[in-house]
């Protein structure tokens, strides 16, 4: 059977128009790159509530922000790259310091950006975003999440970070699930280890899992979807249940989801912990399903890491 | 104006003046420089301009004043306190700990404060984002902001010009104190930014250039702001000040720029004001 698949920022253009029919103060902003964010989706149906910056994304975050103060609640669209990465000091001084009600939405986030190459593959949006005080960072794992996400961000009064994927993935998701800020979920339960996954690692984790089972080893597999605020409680049940936990995501090892969850367990409950991610290097071109491949962030690596790491 | 308020004016600034000075000295820091130069120009916002109400600071319908070169607060707190924001003596707790008066203005903390600056260049960049709201929502509410001339290295100054000029935020006045001194030394000579006018009209600003301690002068910029909104342009009032205006020996010293009196040299300062309010005064009888 074919599998649908959806790349995130197609869910997040869609979302932000049905968004658009119900909430009257949501406004999008972008800098010059709607057809790529998706953003165009919402431009072609409500013109007079997008607000084209140009390639200015400084301006575009506290241009952001100063709306907000009117009550409006705004997306602000461009590449992970320069919206977390360019305009992280705006970020953090004007929406973050000011505890601004703006949402950030980056698409475009790690390699499987792919053929632009290192300069647009951004590995270190968890990271800068982390850092910062009461920010809330997610990345969706799918079409379904995602939409649903773009709704409870805009409910959610505070700053908000979103990474979205230009890479296809599988719905796995059905409608009758229910996202909630800072809940992670069990989408496969196991005995032997723990995968710790978001975004488009998910399904490259589920499908590791089911390798795995035909070898009888069973894996339980996390979506993490939100990694600021953590769900504490499925991370330290897992650590207790599994004993050994593997984190997978398409992000630099340093200051993403890995270190997030050895943050919490090296305080609460340590266990070991292995990390899959972009190992401190920049990326580079290629078809994102190759990148995928060769910086091991698919189902083959992850199966191959567990069994090593299920014999030390 | 009739004399008799712009005396009021007069006075009104000799008092932000020595807050300024009795400030920075209770904390030794802040930036006395940049607050002096800029205190004229605040003097006359507040006072006949902008329309806000103190007993409700977050009224939705106010006019906004966003602190761009956010270091000057020295002076902008002593303004929002002699409105009637907070009171008087909080001045004595700014940059101490657990004091609402931060450094840097935070708008979640300090009465009156509409945005939380203090990173050169964003302040005037959110600005213009709360001056396209106020369009969009078609609310009649000015968004004004206060620029140092330093402040304008900073590529996203013009960003958000471009930013203003393209979505005619004819409700968006900037004013620039033009006091011609920064940290490392004079504009002219750490990044030569002039000329300052030709500038902002070629990044489709309105512009007029005033002295900017002259209350006269400040009063016709504003009624340019008010005139020029059937262009559809934003006001650039680029104002000529003397960095550490009022304190002779901090007049046009680019040491004064972060730097706090000491016990003497605050004397000495509150002497020189002293004389100042007798002069007014005596001018008026």
């Amino acid at each position: 059977m074919e599998v649908k698949k959806i790349a995130t920022r197609d869910s997040y253009g869609n979302a932000l128009v049905e968004l658009g029919k119900v909430a009257e103060n949501a406004v999008v902003l972008d800098a010059d790159l709607s057809a790529a964010t998706k953003t165009g989706l919402f431009r072609k149906e409500f013109p007079e509530r997008f607000f084209e910056c140009g390639i200015a994304e400084a301006n575009l975050i506290c241009a952001a922000a100063g709306m907000s103060t009117f009550g409006l609640v705004p997306f602000a669209s461009s590449f992970a790259m320069f919206a977390a990465g360019r305009a992280f000091e705006q970020v953090r001084n004007t929406i973050g310091y000011g505890r601004l009600n703006v949402k950030i939405c980056a698409t475009h986030g790690g390699i499987s950006v792919g053929e632009d190459g290192a300069s647009h593959q951004c590995c270190e949006d968890f990271a800068l975003m982390r850092a910062i005080p009461g920010m809330v960072v997610m990345c969706p794992s799918d079409d379904i999440e995602a939409r649903q996400m773009i709704h409870a961000a805009y409910k959610y009064e505070g700053p908000v970070y979103i990474r979205f994927s230009r890479y296809g993935v599988p719905v796995y998701h059905d409608e009758n699930f229910k996202f909630e800020i800072g809940k992670g979920e069990v989408v496969r339960d196991g005995k032997d280890i723990a995968i710790i996954a978001n975004g488009i690692t998910v399904a490259e984790a589920i499908k590791a899992a089911e390798i795995l089972a035909n070898d009888g080893i069973s894996a339980r597999v996390i979506n993490m979807a939100t990694i600021k605020p953590l769900d504490e409680e499925i991370i330290l049940n897992a650590a207790k249940e599994c004993k050994k936990i593997i984190t997978v995501e398409e992000h630099s090892i340093i200051g993403g989801l890995g270190e997030a969850v050895c943050s919490l367990l090296s305080k609460k409950y340590p266990v070991p912990v292995q990390k899959i991610g972009v190992n401190d290097e920049f990326g580079h071109s290629g078809k994102a399903s190759e990148l995928l491949k060769e910086f091991g962030l698919c189902a083959e690596n992850i199966v191959e890491e567990t069994k090593k790491f299920l014999k030390n | 104006m009739n004399s008799e308020e712009k005396k009021a004016l007069e006075l009104f600034a000799i008092k932000i003046r020595e807050g300024v000075v009795k400030s920075t000295h209770a904390c030794n820091s802040g930036h006395p420089g940049g607050s002096l130069s800029a205190t004229d120009y605040l003097t006359y916002l507040y006072n006949k301009e902008i329309r806000i109400n103190p007993k409700n600071p977050k009224d939705a319908d106010r006019d906004r004043f966003v602190l761009s070169k956010g270091h000057a607060t020295p002076a902008l707190y002593s303004v929002l306190a002699y409105k009637g924001f907070f009171p008087v003596e909080d001045l004595l707790t700014f940059r101490k700990l657990g004091s609402h008066l931060q450094g840097h203005p935070n708008m979640n903390l300090t009465p009156g404060i509409d945005l939380s600056t203090g990173s050169l260049g964003q302040g005037v960049s959110t600005a213009t984002g709360m001056a396209k709201a106020a369009k969009f929502l078609k609310k009649d509410v000015n968004i004004y902001t206060l620029l140092g001339d330093g402040e304008l290295d900073e590529g996203q100054v013009w960003e958000a010009v471009t930013f203003a000029a393209h979505y005619k935020l004819y409700n968006f006045c900037m004013a620039i104190d033009a006091n011609g001194l920064q940290i490392d030394g004079a504009t002219k000579d750490v990044m030569n930014t002039a000329p300052l006018d030709k500038r902002f009209e070629v990044f489709g600003s309105a512009v007029i250039e005033i002295d900017g301690h002259n209350f006269d002068e400040l009063e016709k910029a504003f009624q340019f702001f008010h005139e020029n909104k059937n262009s559809g342009k934003p006001t650039a009032i680029i104002m000529r000040t003397v960095k550490g205006k009022g304190v002779s020996f901090m007049e046009n010293q680019v040491g004064w720029h972060g730097k706090a009196p000491n016990d003497e040299q605050l004397a000495q300062a509150l002497t020189e004001l002293e004389n100042a309010r007798k002069s007014i005064l005596g001018a008026k009888e």
